[in-house]
């Protein structure tokens, strides 16, 4: 095969945060049938486990696609200290308006981390609850949902 | 097509210094990983093989000839061992991650002849991990 070979660099960060899926455009009823419990005024929360791949050469130097203390100051920077202990709904701007489904989380962390300078952002893998995974890699991409269980445990 | 995945664990040790670069620039740049007496890790790779399933067997391929080659190809080679001083292809290199991840696909691509090897995840520990794979080879 001719294709050049590709590495990527994947590194797992965690937050807990809390949400509430409701949304203003549905009615008491609508929202409470689509989101169930999740609908629950008070909000609820989740570990959150994000996973960021990125990717780009190897430094013949360093043997590195980025240094590592590089990515953890940036995705910390830009999205742990953001999310970590807060309520999406009342202390993210982002979802003032919009409902923060695992989906839209997933996205926005990836718009959040798509500026950093040292490799190129290729993915970012959500993971809500150890069952509910979330994946997103860009405008071009769909956003994979992978369930590992049927188990009704969140 | 269908992909399918091995997973073995391998322990091993290692150290990053490049002699090119001066004391202060090794340290900067590695941190701890610079201790010139090392430090191991658990590490535990997992190789994706795609193909479609033999129509008489039902395998991309089989998995006890997968398991020998990984047996030969990477245990023989990095398990229990330092990696800088003991792996032969990795003298000149810096065993990072991705440096140790791309030598595991080098050496298993050429060894695969049923199915073709589609990914190789390479995981120093639970939360950092390096991934080889064709560029344009897009999971179905």
């Amino acid at each position: 095969m001719s294709d050049e070979l590709k590495v990527e660099l994947g590194r797992r960060y965690r937050f807990a945060a809390s949400h509430r899926l409701h949304s203003e455009k549905l009615s008491q009823e609508e929202n409470c049938r689509i989101y169930g419990k999740c609908n629950n005024p008070y909000g609820h929360g989740h570990n959150y486990v994000v996973e960021v791949h990125v990717s780009g050469p190897v430094d013949a130097a360093t043997g590195m696609i980025t240094n590592l203390a590089d990515l953890d100051e940036f995705v910390n920077r830009e999205v742990i200290e953001a999310f970590d202990h807060r309520s999406f709904n009342e202390d993210v701007a982002e979802f003032c308006e919009q409902v923060p489904t695992t989906e839209n989380v997933c996205v926005e962390i990836f718009r959040r981390l798509k500026a950093f300078p040292k490799a190129k952002l290729e993915r970012v893998v959500v993971e809500e609850t150890s069952n509910n995974t979330f994946e997103y890699a860009g405008r071009e991409s769909r956003i994979t949902l992978r369930r590992s269980s049927k188990r009704e445990n969140q | 097509m269908v992909y399918l995945t091995r997973k073995i664990e391998f322990s091993a040790s290692h150290l990053y210094h490049n002699p090119v670069l001066s004391a202060e620039e090794n340290k900067r740049i590695f941190g701890k990983c610079n201790n010139p007496h090392g430090h191991g890790h658990n590490y535990a790779l997992e190789v994706t093989v795609a193909g479609e399933p033999d129509p008489v067997t039902g395998m991309v391929l089989d998995l006890k000839e997968l398991k020998e080659i990984l047996e030969r190809e990477v245990m023989r080679r990095m398990d229990h061992r330092f990696l800088n001083y003991e792996v032969e292809e990795l003298k000149d290199q810096i065993p990072t991650c991705e440096n140790i991840a791309r030598l595991i696909w080098k050496l298993l691509e050429p060894k695969i002849t049923q199915g073709r090897l589609f990914k190789v995840r390479l995981y120093e520990s639970p939360d950092l991990f390096a991934e080889c794979y064709r560029n344009g080879a897009a999971e179905e």
